[in-house]
């Protein structure tokens, strides 16, 4: 009960602050937390990428294994995303099969990745309805302080951008080659705060939040895919103006991405 | 959308802008709703939209299952979004996959925006939406019913919440895509709205849209959202109304 109270009263401190135009880490209500991209950080992987955004941590590892198209794309390779929120990250998190909030995470970032036709996956098929790759991009949490979503996707796409497609090792072409990408998908995600809309939310904030609004971009100046979730409202002028605020944000850490080293 | 290699693309869209089944661009498919179409269930709602056949059932607010799941400040509200096996052309696995409980999980947070939970602590708002016969849109179709379900049950709420997909198909924004149009449009975007306020409690989309035709499309979508809420209280008012009987006594 008293961790009840202690939440409400953050939350109402939180709220306090953004009718101000101020957040409880000092930022303003644009201002995207520090992000680093750490590509090449698994190994073993056939493409990694380490993602710290602020107090959250999420590693991404591709996996490309010869199997089957699936019988109603036979001339495309097979994409599959998977996020698990382990129960390292939080203490809101157990270990069991994933919840509701995972799954989300999962299908809103491979929502992204194949709306943006990150890869293209007509160059994944070796042979039409028999053989083709199949890319495996798993995401793990490994430090939940707020804004998974974006966290994920810049994880997913930078460790998709470092790839490699293992042929040798498989015996399906004479040497390994880069998964080629095609396009760089950027999500990011606002809450509402009372009459604020601030972009991407700490823990604490998503707690608070009336409202979260996810927007994905792509560099050709597309939106891909949107997301509303958690309780909560917002008008389509919100939208709108949200979506502006989206691509300003989706064109900065593109860069960053774009310029990671391997 | 998902169809990379896929065999053939219908023509979607005419010249003259007319799409694949008549229909024009801002045109809804026929929705047909029915309040109260179950016995047991404290609320119900029947929809026929187009080619989709939904059923909602709500019960509650009643004891939280499971126990721990319960708030002291205010109801839980628990959606299920669930497909028949045979409501799509290949048998689909029974039970919820991924895409059944993230839809579950959006639709309970849209409600639970607009109900007033906070009146019913330590309590459970339970609302089961069945697809039955499935053409594109279902997690709208499902929302539709559902809502109307929430109101036959008596559950105190904002407001009712009509709900539509807009897209882009042939290069154009259109309202209600249908299957083909789903399938092989350009975009879609679902999205439940709050008439009395004019804000969204349902937003998703997938596809590629400018900036300018996601502005039309939110625009579309909300003009077709308060056609849909006409229809959905008319269904309310033919299901309270006065039988000839009752009109005669009175």
């Amino acid at each position: 009960m008293s961790g009840e109270v202690a939440a409400e009263i953050r939350t109402t401190h939180i709220l306090d602050l953004a009718s101000e135009g101020k957040r409880l880490d000092g930022r303003g209500p644009d201002d995207y937390r520090p992000t680093t991209i750490e590509p090449g950080f698994v190994i073993t992987a056939d493409g990694s990428a380490l993602v710290r955004l602020g107090a959250t941590t999420v590693l991404a590892g591709i996996k490309l294994e010869p199997g089957k198209p699936f019988p109603d794309t036979p001339n495309a390779g097979v994409l599959t995303t998977n996020a698990e929120l382990t129960p390292l990250s939080s203490p809101m998190f157990e270990p069991g099969p994933p919840q509701p909030g995972a799954i989300e995470v999962s299908r809103v970032v491979d929502r992204a990745i194949r709306a943006a036709e990150t890869i293209d996956l007509a160059r994944l098929c070796v042979t039409p309805a028999e053989k083709s790759w199949v890319c495996y991009v798993d995401l793990h949490v490994l430090d939940h302080g707020g804004n998974l979503i974006d966290a994920a996707l810049l994880a997913g796409v930078a460790a998709l951008a470092h790839a490699t497609v293992p042929a040798k090792r498989f015996a399906v072409a004479e040497a390994d080659y880069p998964l080629a990408v095609e396009h760089y998908p950027i999500e990011c995600t606002f809450v509402r705060l009372g009459d604020a809309i601030v972009v991407d939310p700490t823990i604490d904030e998503e707690a608070a939040a009336q409202g979260r609004l996810t927007i994905a971009t792509d560099e050709t100046g597309r939106v891909v895919a949107m997301q509303k979730g958690l309780v909560g409202a917002f008008s389509p002028d919100d939208v709108k103006t949200t979506v502006r605020r989206a691509f300003q944000h989706g064109d900065r850490l593109r860069q960053q991405i774009r310029g990671a080293a391997p | 959308m998902g169809n990379v290699g896929a065999k053939e693309t219908p023509v979607l869209l005419t010249a003259d802008g007319i799409r694949i089944d008549g229909r024009r661009k801002d045109e809804l498919r026929p929705l047909r709703i029915q309040a109260g179409a179950l016995q047991h269930a404290d609320g119900s709602a029947y929809v026929e939209w187009g080619q989709n056949k939904v059923m909602a059932a709500v019960y509650g607010p009643r004891e939280v299952h499971p126990r721990h799941l319960q708030q002291n400040h205010k109801a839980v509200i628990q959606c299920r979004y669930n497909m028949a096996a045979f409501s799509v052309d290949e048998r689909k696995r029974p039970g919820l996959d991924r895409r059944s409980q993230e839809i579950s999980k959006v639709i309970g947070e849209a409600f639970d925006s607009v109900v007033f939970a906070e009146e019913f602590p330590r309590t459970s708002i339970d609302v089961y939406i069945e697809v039955l016969q499935a053409n594109a849109g279902t997690r709208c179709a499902g929302l539709v019913a559902a809502s109307v379900a929430l109101a036959d049950a008596g559950i105190p709420m904002v407001d009712l919440l009509p709900a539509v997909a807009v897209g882009k198909v042939g290069g154009e924004v259109v309202l209600d895509l249908k299957k083909e149009e789903d399938n092989f449009g350009e975009a879609d975007l679902p999205m439940a709205l709050v008439p009395q306020s004019g804000r969204l409690v349902l937003l998703q989309m997938e596809g590629h849209m400018t900036e300018e035709e996601l502005g039309r499309a939110l625009d579309l979508g909300v003009q077709g959202c308060r056609a849909i809420y006409e229809t959905m209280k008319a269904a309310l008012r033919d299901r309270y109304a006065l039988t000839p009987l009752a009109e005669e006594v009175r």
